[in-house]
């Protein structure tokens, strides 16, 4: 099935994931993103009512760790892997907005 | 952060516009959900290790794993979820089995361009706050999520939209928050007030937040719309952030409803959006739209596990929580006989447990009340619940003026003395019976005019006259006579 | 049971007979001469043979440095090195120098074990040829024109090539074992949550594992004892201890039940393959072993499963790479723009091609017929592995559906290439461990994998089955048959 995912579905999906593509990409990409998607298809057949989700292999609970602190990263470490700081601080091209 | 299920908004609010033509003279009715992030008082953070503190040095307070760092992996705060659970219960929420989730969006000041937090499975679902004056608001759940670093736009005088650059210190990245939803339940900028008070009073009661708006350690977004008086449905609502005290939150819920009535009064529809409050400039504005619409592709956080309080360790954390302002109002209600919404002064500054003692002293529970609304506002400080109830029995018996009284009552705050003790050492003898008699029957005989003028004058003149031979009685007596003692001798001489 | 080489340099360094010096530089040696394998990303020469010498130190002060004294082993580049770059083979993490050690990299030092060097891989781990690494591809020791396989083709052709004795790999649908099967040596995915996931970057957080690579069981089953473990830092790591290894690796198969899955054994499994499973099937049975088929009918929708799990938590995990903290930054005028340029140039097109694949099936409107299907498949995968494993206690199956295939040769069809998967998703779907132990060979001579899968916890019982098929192997195989030289850089060949 052609229409699985459309170049709109791909731009948009692009965007979410801050990617930019090129129309070359675009198409390529919508392409292999179908044929996978078809690929997946084969689970459309199956009877899936009432089967739970199981996003954890191994079922652990309750994981928790006390309360008690650990010193701080030192900051000239972590600061000297960015791409650019000031004053202690990361240092980022103006932001435009609020977070949403 | 929320745009979850169950956040009252998505679940209770449709849109629509039902102000559209709305005939001149509709009266409105405002509608108003609060959505409250505190920020947990945990030593650290939500899933690590570092310190949870404010301010500081920027980028102080950080470890792999608030950083985001490739690697890293979140481990939950056994304390914070204590807290959630408290905060939960003092609302009379269901405590329930929870798992975290992703929502992901792209923002600089969040280090794994997404957010830890709780959806379709929240650890404290319904429950509710009951406010000062009755009034029960619904609550759709508290949930916990880790909070962002901070961004400080510079250049541009600081204006988000016109910044040169922007920095970030993740200080506050990973800090626990407990987001609580309201229902729409709220009818004023008045009642959304008195909601967060008594929100901000449950929090440091239970020891779960420090409540301070101003630092942002306790923040309130808003869902707003209005709607015809009456109407069942819901207006459509816009939410406005960026509140930071409880006196933005009046000006911000009242411009907004304000602009929303005159939208629809004037025909035009209120657009769903999300609004910025602007202490400078009292409106709000919206924030700039984003070229798509936000999906924040929820799914079960891979790297944690479910949370499954067992019920032993959910009545051990109930076991442990402290009276709560709304039991403490009732409390003293039942003890004092009046009405739990005239009590939220005396709970507010916690006197509420010396008035329930001095009541059960025997002290007048009017005079008790009346003493610390009015004379005891910075504090009761020294003053013992047997020492109140003892003042008021001397007041009550005219033993002292009502001027001695509040002489006495401070003095009682500083010392801790009995009043007994302070009136003696002031000189405070009161005028026995009989001697009063005496200096009033004096009275009246060195001023037959006056007294002929009291008892015959009419109303008017006898009020005067009664104000003259209170005010000799009491030059002669250097105030120590009870004004209600001198009253009733001269009613008596006068035969009345 | 086989020596292995990682076993006689510990034997030999703890009791004074040999320096850890000496095997440190012997392993430095061959990574040079190696250098065309384009295994290593990046070899930490100096800090090894210092490390090397404070082992020796402490051996001649009567000290015991550990189960792994001396040991040169590689590190796949996606598990965090303090001050050494991890880059996980990508534009956008290059240069990145950790601030932290992960878990099994402090195990490792615990056990006396010598880290030489960061291994190449397919970006973020993501493809099974090692050819999507920004830095260049990584050659199979056994023919340089093909891929060893991956992701962990670098660590693959490390330990394959002779260049470390031991490697630490990850695998998330079959990134140890399909590189282990192509390259002739033992590659193993333990139980998830058996070994901590802190300090590995990650690719699908509920499936990725660290496991070992090595030339023989013995060695394996000695480099995955010092690494598993509960660690606190890891949610989701197995509390319960692990039990003694030792033991059962010497243990015979007779009255072992062995199942042979056969939806893993029909089509698009190459008939050389296919042969060296029966191979494998036979020897077992001819050992004692009860062999049957057994029916697990999910692991066919293993794959359709994997292809959306995996890449919808890596679109989230990869979300990171924004340009602000760390790596790489294209600048821009605007954060969002920056973050646009940053992740466009810096991710290659297989890494993009699954993020987006990824933010698609988790996206509004399409989360419940994709992601949210994906998960209740995963559920069927688990109870069918379960009702198999009710009636044998290990599976056996191919690892790999070819032997190692040429450059190039699936680089243009993405769906191809996750065909190479096809055998090995399952067990991460599961989080179950399997093994894939070198079985002969196969067309043109090259090495063949078969991999045994075992329940939760079962390493005990899978390595005993893989040790034993390491032993039957030359009873299948006339040992020169499949005995391809390796070429010029290999100096030991694998057993
Ligand atoms: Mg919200
Ligand atoms: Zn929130």
């Amino acid at each position: 099935m052609a229409d699985r995912i459309s170049r709109h579905d791909v731009a948009h999906v692009a965007w979410l994931a801050r990617l930019e593509l090129g129309d070359e990409e675009l198409a390529r990409f919508t392409t292999q993103l179908a044929d996978v998607l078809d690929h997946a298809a084969d689970v459309e057949a199956l009877n899936l009512d009432g089967v739970p989700a199981t996003s954890h292999p191994y079922p652990v609970g309750n994981v928790l760790r006390d309360d008690v602190p650990e010193p701080s990263l030192n900051r000239a470490e972590v600061l000297a892997q960015a791409p650019e700081t000031e004053a202690g601080q990361f240092r980022v091209p103006p932001v435009r907005g609020e977070a949403p | 952060m929320s745009d979850g299920p169950g956040s009252g908004a998505d679940i209770v609010w449709e849109a629509g516009s039902p102000g559209l033509g709305a005939p001149a003279g509709t009266e409105w009715e405002t509608v108003i959900g609060l959505e409250v992030h505190a920020e947990l008082l945990t030593r650290t953070k939500l899933f690590s290790a570092s310190l949870n503190s404010f301010g500081g040095e920027p980028n102080s307070h950080i470890d792999p794993v608030c950083l985001g760092l490739p690697g890293t992996l979140p481990v939950l705060n056994r304390h914070a979820v204590e807290l959630a659970m408290r905060v939960g219960l003092a609302l009379g929420a269901e405590v329930r089995p929870s798992i975290f989730a992703r929502k992901n969006y792209y923002y600089p000041d969040m280090p794994k361009n997404y957010q830890i937090s709780q959806y379709d499975r929240p650890i404290n679902v319904g429950g509710s706050l009951e406010l000062p004056s009755g009034k029960v608001v619904g609550i759709v759940r508290a949930h916990l999520e880790e909070d962002t670093g901070k961004s400080t736009h510079v250049g541009g005088a600081g204006r988000i939209d016109d910044a040169a650059w922007s920095l970030v210190d993740y200080n506050r990245a990973g800090v626990p928050l407990l987001e609580i939803v309201s229902h729409p339940d709220l009818r004023s900028a008045a009642e959304a007030r008195e909601y967060v008070t008594e929100l901000r009073a449950t929090l440091l009661a239970v020891g779960a937040s420090d409540g301070k708006m101003e630092e942002g350690s306790l923040r309130v977004d808003a869902n707003v719309s209005v709607r015809p008086l009456g109407s069942a449905e819901f207006g459509t609502r816009c939410e406005v952030k960026n509140v930071n005290s409880l006196r933005s939150l009046g000006r911000a819920l009242e411009y907004e409803a304000r602009r929303q009535i005159e939208l629809l009064s004037s025909g035009e529809r209120v657009a769903q959006e999300t609004r910025h409050w602007n202490e400078d400039t009292g409106r709000t504005s919206p924030l700039r739209s984003k070229e798509e619409a936000t999906d924040y592709r929820y799914f079960p956080e891979p790297d944690l596990v479910p949370l499954v309080p067992d019920p032993a360790w959910i009545e051990q954390v109930r076991s442990e929580l402290p009276l709560l302002p709304r039991q403490r109002r009732h409390r003293l209600a039942a003890a004092t006989g009046r009405p739990p919404a005239r009590l939220a002064l005396v709970v507010e500054r916690g006197q509420d447990e010396l008035a329930l003692e001095a009541t059960e002293a025997g002290a007048d529970p009017e005079a008790v009340l009346k003493h610390l609304e009015q004379n005891l506002a910075d504090g009761t400080g020294r003053l013992t619940a047997a020492g109140l109830a003892g003042l008021i029995t001397m007041e009550q018996s005219g033993e002292l003026t009502s001027n001695q009284v509040k002489e006495v009552l401070a003095e009682m705050v500083t010392s801790g003395e009995s009043p007994a003790t302070v009136a003696r050492r002031a000189g405070f003898e009161a005028v026995g019976a009989g001697e009063l008699a005496g200096v009033v029957d004096r009275i009246i005989a060195e001023h037959p005019a006056e007294w002929q003028r009291l008892c015959a004058g009419d109303d008017r003149e006898r009020k005067k006259m009664q104000g003259f031979f209170t005010g000799q009685v009491m030059r002669a007596t250097k105030g120590q006579a009870n004004g209600r003692d001198v009253a009733a001798l001269l009613a008596d001489r006068a035969g009345a | 049971m086989t020596a292995g080489p990682a076993e006689a340099i510990a034997a030999a360094v703890r009791a004074g007979e040999r320096s850890a010096a000496s095997a440190v530089q012997e392993s430095l040696a061959a990574i040079a001469a190696g250098g065309e394998l384009g295994a290593f990303n990046a070899v930490t020469a100096e800090a090894a043979l210092a490390r090397a010498e404070a082992i020796d130190s402490a051996v001649a002060a009567g000290e015991d440095p550990g189960p792994l004294a001396g040991v040169p082993v590689a590190l796949k580049d996606n598990i965090c090195t303090r001050g050494t770059p991890t880059t996980c083979s990508s534009r956008i993490l290059e240069g990145w120098e950790p601030p932290y050690d992960a878990t099994v990299v402090d195990l490792l030092n615990a056990a006396g074990a010598v880290v030489v060097g960061k291994t190449n891989m397919d970006e973020f781990a993501m493809g099974s040829s090692t050819e999507n690494s920004a830095f260049g591809p990584t050659r199979n020791p056994h023919d340089p024109g093909r891929v060893p396989g991956g992701s962990s083709g670098g660590s693959a052709a490390a330990v394959a090539g002779g260049l470390t004795p031991l490697a630490l790999a990850s695998d998330t649908g079959g990134s140890i074992r399909q590189p282990a099967a192509l390259c002739g040596i033992v590659g193993m995915k333990p139980t998830y949550g058996r070994v901590s996931r802190y300090g590995l970057v990650a690719f699908a957080s509920s499936l990725d594992q660290i496991g070992p690579m090595a030339r023989t069981v013995a060695d394996a089953a000695l480099l995955y004892s010092v690494i598993a473990g509960h660690d606190p830092r890891d949610s989701t790591s197995i509390p319960e201890p692990v039990g003694d290894l030792n033991g059962p690796l010497d243990g015979d198969v007779d009255g072992l039940r062995v199942g042979v899955v056969s939806e893993l054994c029909g089509e698009g499994i190459d008939g050389d393959v296919l042969a060296r499973l029966e191979a494998a099937a036979g020897a077992l049975a001819s050992a004692g072993a009860e062999v049957g088929e057994v029916s697990v009918p999910a692991a066919v929708f293993g794959l359709s499963a994997y292809f959306l799990i995996a890449p919808a938590e890596a679109s989230s995990n990869l979300a990171r790479y924004d340009g602000v903290r760390y790596g790489l930054r294209v600048p821009a005028p605007g954060a969002t723009d920056m973050n646009v340029a940053t992740r466009t140039a810096g991710f290659g097109d297989e890494v993009k091609r699954r993020i987006m694949l990824g933010t698609f099936a988790l996206s509004a409107g399409y989360y419940d017929a994709y992601y949210g299907k994906a998960l209740k498949v995963r559920t069927l995968v688990v109870r069918d592995f379960a009702a198999a494993y009710e009636r044998f206690d290990v599976l056996l199956a191919p690892t790999s559906p070819t032997v190692a295939f040429r450059f190039g040769e699936r680089t243009a069809n993405p769906l191809a290439m996750y065909l190479s998967d096809v055998c090995t998703v399952a067990s991460n779907l599961a989080g179950h461990p399997a093994i894939s132990v070198p079985f002969g060979s196969g067309a043109d001579g090259l090495p063949v994998g078969v991999q045994v899968m075992a329940p939760a916890l079962g390493e005990d019982v899978m390595f005993r089955a893989a040790a034993a098929l390491e032993r039957l192997l030359p009873e299948t195989q006339p040992a020169t048959a499949g005995a391809r030289s390796a070429g010029a850089v290999t100096k030991e060949t694998a057993p």
